[in-house]
């Protein structure tokens, strides 16, 4: 056997007609993370205040990954943090993309997260940060790859487990911000396609006020079951709240006593810190060595979006983004993404397939899709729009 | 040092002997949430005695003398000793945090283990029990091989996704292969001249050559009714002559048999349910499989290529090993 030969990374060289070119070419790929800086309202619980670092650590942790394999094939990887306020992020990514950097990982609104794409056109855009479907079902972005479940995708994910649970008539309670409208109507669609019953439906105005005060509970236990009385025979309560209004003051308060899921109870979740299926603890060790915390959801979509950046390097031999989009477009690129079933993406709308965690507080409680739901191409494909739903037919 | 019977054993023997059959052997299933080792007795196919054992128990082997087996106690961040035939615990080894796969030196020592936490792989001299090497490989080590010649040892990282050559005299990496996503296990064949990586999530077996580290080729599996996702390469064996590779597939329930000479797929077998590892018997008459879900192993005939029986054991199945003797 010889010795100490990088071999992988010679191979690479000569497959590239640099055979006899000493290992000076190196590919580097730089990925810009994105945070663009919404004005957040306070969560309900001081548990869940994001941490200063919330994403960057994750993308930290997925650079080190990716580094660990480019230092065995001569590839170098480097991360720039931007945390932008709405007005500067189109400027800012299109500075990073001048200086060079191929691939942004984004945590942006809908509107502004095409707006990015469209100005850096030559680089992929990883979405870490919108849900919308809409992103998914019309005027997809050649270069804008999805790597954040789509609101369709997660109420199909509850939808079948409820059903599998046989829990299927529901009373679906929803906010009053667009983002739990359009949740509400992912619901309506999950309850038809998998058999389920919404029963009735109520909507929860927020009217502001404090997020948080020192004797709040005392309200708060006569105001919901009040709220939920008189509803129509439920198996289940399903709340639509992802700006955190009321959902998570429903369990143990609702009038009639049914559990509740959605964003409160078992909750549809991109990550949980308790996930050790697939060999996840170690991934959730790793996080944990490096921030000193748990890894939050955004931490995990921020690490999943710079080892798919990281995957396609390895396997392309290639830091150049269009070579990587159609890699990552290509039946041969699948990533484990501690969630089961190998992760790829959806070629016609950029969309990751994946498996989605349903959570009570401290334990994953089942990950869907359920095996009872059959597809004819994969099963992953029974979360979300499937591709005759869809006007996006992108191609390379 | 000649170890005393037990009268078990003995009798077992002296049956199999008057009936013109195999040796019986002891088959050691290590159990990952019973926290316990089931001993099955080869040729009855019946549990003789099931063993409480440090937390989280996966990786299992044994010493080429079948006087000690090595157990990894992952969330005890230890490696057990056990006297197989007593399974008496002796003592413990160091092993760095988390230890889930080793694999030993064909002539007993040391010990090369894969610690998934820290991107290392530890040697530890099983006879003075300290630690000779932490070498640092790919991210989330897992899969440990050995040349039969001693010379390697091939560690498969499951995140960089290659397998390394580790020269066992420099503890240099010499050689990197990348191989397809999460490569799980590496086997060698008893002649050296092939490795099989197995790639849970790439759903592929890679044939690499040793002596260049090139793939030569990839098998891989198709199963009519299964969804490719649930094909899941994972524990690999290979029979002395080269001739049969056996690898479990994860949750399809399956175990591939492939052909050594040609490593095309000849048959798939039904065991049970998120199907692990395997272990020959030393005879190579049956190959065992450990089925996690259903909390059983399957015996397969190895020339028959059939399951013969299915034994319950302890929760969660995750490795096996016989005895040598």
């Amino acid at each position: 056997m010889r010795n100490t030969i990088v071999r992988a990374a010679c191979v690479a060289l000569a497959g590239l007609g640099w055979a006899g070119v000493a290992l000076a070419e190196v590919v580097e790929a730089r990925v810009g993370l994105v945070l663009v800086q919404d004005a957040a309202p306070l969560p309900l619980t001081r548990l869940e205040e994001p941490a200063e670092n919330d994403g960057i650590a994750g993308a930290e942790v997925g650079l080190a990954d990716n580094a660990t394999t480019g230092r065995f094939l001569g590839h170098t990887y480097a991360l720039e943090v931007l945390t932008p306020t709405p007005e500067e992020a189109v400027a800012a990514v299109e500075a990073a993309r001048a200086g060079g950097v191929g691939f942004f990982a984004i945590d942006a609104k809908a509107a502004l997260l095409e707006e990015i794409a469209a100005a850096v056109p030559e680089a992929l855009v990883l979405n870490i940060g919108a849900e919308d479907d809409a992103l998914r079902l019309s005027g997809c972005e050649a270069n804008l790859f999805h790597v954040i479940p789509s609101r369709a995708m997660k109420a199909d994910a509850l939808a079948q487990y409820l059903v599998w649970k046989k829990w299927d008539r529901w009373l679906l309670i929803h906010g009053s911000h667009p983002e739990d409208i359009a949740m509400a109507e992912a619901y309506r669609r999950a309850a038809g396609r998998f058999g389920a019953d919404i029963v009735e439906e109520r909507v929860y105005e927020d009217t502001g006020g404090a997020r948080r005060s020192d004797s709040g509970h005392v309200l708060v236990q006569r105001q919901m079951p009040v709220f939920t009385q008189n509803a129509r025979r439920h198996d289940v309560v399903i709340a639509a709240d992802e700006n955190e209004v009321f959902g998570l003051y429903l369990p143990y308060r609702t009038w009639d006593p049914r559990p509740v899921a959605g964003d409160a109870g078992l909750r549809v979740r991109d990550w949980h810190p308790g996930s050790e299926g697939w060999g996840g603890t170690q991934l959730q060790t790793r996080f944990e060595k490096h921030a000193n915390r748990y890894m939050s959801g955004r931490d995990y979509l921020a690490w999943l979006a710079v080892r798919i950046v990281g995957e396609g390097v390895t396997r392309t031999e290639s830091a150049d983004p269009q070579t990587i989009r159609a890699y990552l477009r290509s039946d041969e690129f699948e990533i484990p993404g501690f969630k089961g079933l190998p992760l790829s993406f959806r070629p016609w709308n950029q969309q990751l397939r994946q498996g989605i965690l349903l959570a009570d507080g401290p334990l994953v409680v089942s990950v869907s899709p359920q095996e009872e739901f059959l597809h004819q191409t994969s099963q992953l494909d029974t979360l979300g729009y499937d591709e005759p739903e869809t006007e996006c037919s992108l191609d390379d | 040092m000649i170890k005393p019977m037990t009268k078990f054993l003995a009798a077992t023997a002296t049956a199999a002997l008057l009936a013109g059959q195999a040796m019986a052997y002891t088959a050691y299933v290590s159990n990952e949430k019973g926290n316990s080792v089931t001993l099955i007795d080869t040729e009855t196919m019946e549990v003789i005695r099931t063993v409480e054992t440090g937390q989280r128990p996966r990786g299992i082997t044994i010493s080429p003398s079948g006087h000690e087996l090595y157990l990894c106690a992952s969330d005890d961040d230890t490696v057990e000793v056990y006297d197989p035939t007593t399974m008496e615990l002796l003592h413990t080894l160091p092993s760095g945090p988390d230890p889930e796969l080793f694999v030993l030196h064909p002539s007993g020592n040391p010990l090369y283990i894969a610690n998934e936490d820290d991107n290392i792989v530890t040697v530890v001299d099983v006879e003075t029990r300290r630690v000779l090497a932490e070498i640092p490989v790919g991210v989330e080590p897992e899969g440990m091989g050995v040349s039969p010649d001693g010379k390697y040892v091939v560690n498969t990282s499951e995140t960089t996704n290659m397998a390394h050559f580790i020269n066992t005299e420099t503890y240099e990496l010499d050689i990197n292969t990348l191989v397809d996503s999460r490569p799980r296990f590496a086997q060698f064949t008893e002649d050296g001249s092939k490795l099989y990586v197995s790639a849970e999530i790439g759903g592929t077996v890679s044939v690499i050559d040793p002596a260049t580290g090139d793939i030569m080729k990839k098998i891989t599996f198709e199963v009519p009714g299964i969804v490719p996702e649930a094909l899941q390469p994972v524990g690999v064996r290979v029979t002395r002559d080269g001739k049969t590779v056996f690898v479990a597939l994860g949750p399809s329930n399956r175990v591939a048999v492939i052909d050594g000479e040609t490593d095309e797929v000849v048959d798939y077998l039904l065991v049970g349910q998120r199907v692990w590892q395997l272990g020959f018997t030393p005879d190579e008459k049956y190959i065992i499989s450990t089925n996690g879900n259903s909390n059983d192993v399957s015996f397969i005939d190895v020339e028959a290529r059939k399951v013969v029986k299915s034994v319950q054991v302890g929760e969660l199945p995750w490795g096996v090993v016989v005895s040598p003797n």
